[in-house]
């Protein structure tokens, strides 16, 4: 039986969705697919486009890969529009050519509305929904001081943020006499504004903009029907968003009233082999201009494509929150209280900026819908609520009261129903995490990665952890943080209690804090404890048997018992003298040499008691220890940066030097790695590290606690344009709230997403100090600073640590017998295991 | 059948490092004696090569105890084996050679089998 052909217009976020679920599902061995995308770019996460003007690139916001589409057998036709639908003969066409269909899924999205105003074509008018639409922004931005958005919905905050970004004077435009008039009240809207102005956007509300002309000042000027005029250079279009629905139209499905192609439960439009899915779909008069509603009818449509009778689109809820120029809002369903009978409970504190309405209905027992400015903390509790029609308490009004005004406690995880939707971009309910945790996960992350709960936007990240946890306790799996069977504290309590008590040895604390001899997971940990909070030198003999053979021996073993060794080369810049250097030592003691991902050079093949002689002559070379061994800082990877590259801003190289410098030796729970890129362009990957430093023209982006390896993580953006100075506290900071605080083996990334309240928290502790503790910690940083030693130095100037690097110490000319090398692309290796 | 032993000299006490290993060259290859200064008996011998990589490198391996057993993990894939018995905790059918080891005045003497003469294959 030959396949039949299922054809998708659209590849944007929906669509792409929707193949994904399709691709791994039973029917899709049935068809030949074929995706037309109208962009250039593979489907792109529109939701984080803002990101576009703060670093991310394509490839990062990208949601799949080409290769991913080769691997499922889909053909993706990028950057070909299709501009017809034959719905008798069953073809679409482009301007290249015609493509048989058996099944259809429309997935075009919607376009922006752009009132019809006089001269709005002109070149310095925008729009902001694609990729494209930035990049002309952004040029467009760089000869002009001023900036104006016009609509003050969502969007138009948002960018009027991403103006902002790119120095321009912003300014929001509404027709409406309140901002975001679909989501908040006027008391709502005005505290907002309030917000909103203090951070340097100016809001004109109440504006109808009736042309726009050449201006006098500034390039372009905006009239307004009140006869006033505001001046400006950009333009930007954000007056809401329209269903995309013109195939649609041309070949005669039905049509909704306003737009919108109309389609039933099973996302099926009136003809049953089209389907329409995304915010181009009209469902029960409703278009769904959110992210989540549309993978909703992705999932909903594939199983219907493989059969599925129970699969149905039954509506989805819109409610949002989110920071919009650092302030919260957020919306919960019936927000302005248009149910019959519906009745509002406010509060509203205009000195602080924060104001709550609550929509609940005529018998006062459910909650309908809330409206919040300036405080989302009390988002969560309300959502469920509102979703899942738990009845309300006697007292409502307690729900957005501030706890110091009788404000109820939020909402346990225990009170949610099985089918509260916990994560709404994955679509996990509380069912599904028990069920994730009764097949046998046991931890926070393990539920992550079963159920992808959290793995969006990252909105339920607090909640989750509250369910999780909860059920864990529930299941008497006491969620023990303890290191090990030594010691029932967890790394970051002896982190105290080491310091606290001023504890110097591991004997005095397990004699005083634990029981038993100690293990290769405890000594090591407290190995590092020690070292950061006294930074001994860690081949002192007390420290010795803490050690890990890699950090004991200072190089690292590898599979025949051999050891590598890798020298700094501070930023990855090296002179050609050492570089001679390094290939003499190599040559003489036959060492395997390679090139390493940190920018250095890693010489393999090394017995023990040769390490002590290397080490001399490397030394003696002007080296030192690369700590590649250590749980501690490897590299800071860097590109040639503004000395060189015609692009560069900032010289990277001499950062990366200074930071190489600074934090090498620093102990921590795990490796710390760091990049600097001297511009936006990214060449040292510096996104992928626990520190990333981007240069700007006006200083250093910073990003933080990214990752590469087995579980990739995008870095963070931390703060914006940082003076030299500010760069290295914050940094400072940052690394030494995590040495402290950290678990043993925690990287930065995984540490961050633990950490209760997250990025935010993080930010909260480093850089608005919420704990008081900043100056401890960059004084603690400058402490380890000031005693930095290279522990190779100090190894081979004495005589008794170098009686550690004995291989047999009654034989010290006997070699390791087992060692067996042969010759490989003219260089020594070992021989791999022999029959 | 008996083989035949030996006790030899391997080293001095002053070769040893508190709380880790260090290896010796014996007639039966190459062996790890640990000093463990807070037990009793406070000294440990066993084979120096890991049987899961066929390295000779267990003197390097972090010691310990784990439910009160006398441990060495193992530097390169981490398993334990008990300094006792040679047995590896993670793995049943895996065990080290152990060999008896005795401090005589500031020496250190290991029981080691003595090569036979002729030992047909
Ligand atoms: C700046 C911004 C911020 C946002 N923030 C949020 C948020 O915080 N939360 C949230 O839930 N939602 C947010 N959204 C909305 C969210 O991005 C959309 O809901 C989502 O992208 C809709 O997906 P879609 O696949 O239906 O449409 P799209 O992602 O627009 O994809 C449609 C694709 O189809 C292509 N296409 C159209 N016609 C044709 C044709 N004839 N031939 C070939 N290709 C065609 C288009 O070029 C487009 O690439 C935001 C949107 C923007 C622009
Ligand atoms: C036995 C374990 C490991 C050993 C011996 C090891 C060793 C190394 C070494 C020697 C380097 C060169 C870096 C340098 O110049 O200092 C390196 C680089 C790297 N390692 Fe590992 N590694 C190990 C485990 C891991 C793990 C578990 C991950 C992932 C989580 C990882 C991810 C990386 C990455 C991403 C680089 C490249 C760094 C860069 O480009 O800056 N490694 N590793
Ligand atoms: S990141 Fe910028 S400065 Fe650095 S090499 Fe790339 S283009 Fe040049
Ligand atoms: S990727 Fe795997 S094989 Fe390669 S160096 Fe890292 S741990 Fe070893
Ligand atoms: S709600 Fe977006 S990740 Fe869970």
């Amino acid at each position: 039986m030959s396949k039949k052909n299922l054809i998708v217009i659209g590849n944007g976020m929906v669509g792409h969705h929707f193949l994904e679920q399709f691709a791994a599902s039973d029917a899709a061995g049935r068809f030949d697919i074929t995706v037309f995308g109208e962009e250039k770019q593979l489907a792109y996460d529109r939701v984080h486009l803002s990101e576009y003007f703060t670093g991310s690139t394509h490839a990062d916001l990208a949601m799949g890969t080409a290769e991913w589409y080769a691997e499922q057998g889909i053909e993706l036709r990028l950057n070909e529009q299709v501009t017809e639908i034959d719905r008798e003969n069953k073809v679409v066409s482009t301007p290249q050519g015609t493509y048989h269909y058996d099944e259809l899924v429309l997935a075009t999205g919607s376009y922006p509305f752009v009132p019809p105003i006089e001269g709005r074509e002109h070149p310095a008018c925008f729009v902001y929904r694609t990729l494209e639409d930035l990049d002309a922004i952004r040029a467009s931005a760089q000869e002009g001081k001023t900036g104006v958005v016009v609509g003050g919905g969502l969007l138009g905050l948002e960018a009027a943020n991403a103006l902002k970004s790119l120095g321009l004077d912003a300014h929001v435009v509404e027709f409406a006499p309140r901002l975001m008039p679909v989501q908040l009240d006027d008391d709502g809207g005005a505290v907002l504004r309030h917000k909103i102005e203090e951070l340097g956007v100016q809001v004109h509300t109440e504006k109808a903009t009736t042309a726009i002309i050449k201006g006098e000042e500034a390039r372009l000027r905006m009239n307004f029907s009140d006869d006033s005029h505001l001046e400006t250079d950009l333009i930007v279009f954000s007056a809401g968003i329209r269903p995309q629905d013109t195939l649609a139209r041309q070949c005669g499905l039905d049509i909704g009233e306003r737009g919108g192609i109309v389609i039933d439960n099973q996302c099926a439009t009136s003809d049953p082999h089209i389907h329409a899915i995304g915010e181009c779909a009209l469902w029960n008069q409703r278009i769904f201009g959110l992210v989540a509603p549309g993978y909703t009818m992705a999932r909903t449509l594939s199983s219907a494509l493989n059969e599925d009778k129970d699969a149905a689109f039954t509506g989805a809820d819109m409610s949002t929150k989110l920071k919009l120029l650092g302030v919260d809002v957020g919306s919960i369903g019936d927000a302005h209280g248009q149910t019959p009978g519906a009745r509002n409970i406010r509060y509203n504190d205009e000195q602080a900026g924060h104001y709550r309405r609550m929509v609940v209905s005529s018998d006062g027992k459910k909650l309908l819908g809330a409206i919040l400015v300036g405080d989302n903390s009390y988002y969560d509790t309300l959502l469920q609520y509102a979703l899942n029609g738990i009845d309300l308490p006697e007292n409502a009004e307690s729900l957005i009261l501030p706890e110091s005004q009788g404000g109820a406690p939020a909402l346990g995880p225990d009170a949610l129903p099985e089918t509260a939707s916990i994560c709404s971009c994955h679509n996990v309910t509380k069912g599904d995490i028990c069920g994730a945790i009764d097949a046998g996960c046991t931890d926070l992350g393990g539920v992550k990665g079963e159920t992808k709960a959290s793995t969006g936007c990252g909105g339920c990240a607090a909640l989750l952890k509250n369910v999780v946890d909860s059920e864990l306790e529930k299941r008497g799996v006491e969620v023990s943080k303890d290191i090990c069977e030594h010691f029932p504290y967890s790394r970051q309590e002896l982190f105290h209690l080491v310091q606290v008590n001023g504890i110097r040895s591991f004997r005095s604390l397990i004699r005083q804090h634990g029981k038993g001899h100690g293990c290769d997971i405890c000594k090591p940990a407290v190995g590092s404890i020690l070292a950061t909070c006294w930074n001994d030198h860690i081949l002192a003999s007390d420290h010795v048997p803490l050690q890990d053979t890699n950090d004991t021996f200072m190089a690292n073993m590898q599979k025949n018992g051999t050891y590598s060794i890798v020298p700094r080369v501070p930023g990855g810049e090296i002179t050609p003298d050492k570089l001679i250097v390094l290939g003499q030592v190599a040559k003489e003691y036959d060492l395997y040499t390679k090139i390493t991902g940190g920018q250095r050079v890693d010489l393999f093949g090394a017995t023990l008691s040769q390490l002590p002689e290397i080490w001399e002559k490397l030394i003696a070379a002007g080296f030192e220890t690369g700590h590649a061994y250590g749980k501690s800082l490897r590299t800071v990877k860097s590109c040639v940066g503004s000395t060189w590259c015609r692009y560069g801003v900032q010289d990277s190289v001499g950062m990366a030097i200074h930071l190489e410098n600074r934090y090498k030796g620093l102990r921590a729970p795990h490796k710390i790695k760091l990049a600097v890129s001297g511009c936006t362009r990214e060449c040292a990957e510096a996104q992928s590290k626990d520190i990333g430093v981007i240069a700007t023209d006006k200083g250093w982006n910073l990003y933080v606690c990214g990752n590469g390896g087995m579980r990739p993580r995008h870095a963070d953006l931390f703060a914006t344009d940082l003076s030299d100075e500010e760069l290295i506290r914050t940094i400072d900071r940052v690394l030494m709230f995590y040495v402290r605080t950290a678990d043993r083996l925690q990287r930065t990334s995984v540490w961050m997403e633990n950490l209760e309240g997250g990025l935010d928290y993080l930010k909260q502790v480093v850089l608005e100090d919420s704990l008081g503790i900043g100056e401890e910690l960059e004084q603690h940083m400058e402490e380890i600073v000031g005693t930095y030693q290279c522990e190779w130095k100090t190894a081979v100037e004495d005589p008794e640590k170098r009686k550690r690097f004995r291989e047999f110490v009654n034989a010290p000319e006997k070699k390791d017998p087992v060692q067996e090398w042969t010759t490989e692309r003219d260089q020594r290796r070992p021989v791999l295991e022999s029959a | 059948m008996k083989a035949r032993t030996r006790w030899d000299v391997v080293c001095s006490v002053s070769d040893l490092v508190p709380d880790s290993g260090v290896a010796v060259w014996t007639e039966d290859g190459p062996v790890a004696v640990f000093y463990v200064p807070d037990r009793l008996p406070a000294l440990f011998a066993i084979s120096h090569t890991d049987p899961f990589s066929g390295s000779n490198v267990l003197a390097r391996g972090i010691t310990g105890d784990l439910k009160g057993e006398p441990v060495v993990a193992s530097p390169l894939y981490k398993q334990h084996f008990s300094l006792r018995s040679g047995q590896c905790l993670e793995d049943e059918s895996v065990k080290v050679t152990v060999y008896p080891v005795l401090l005589d005045g500031d020496q250190i003497r290991l029981q080691v089998p003595v090569a036979q003469a002729e030992v047909a294959a």
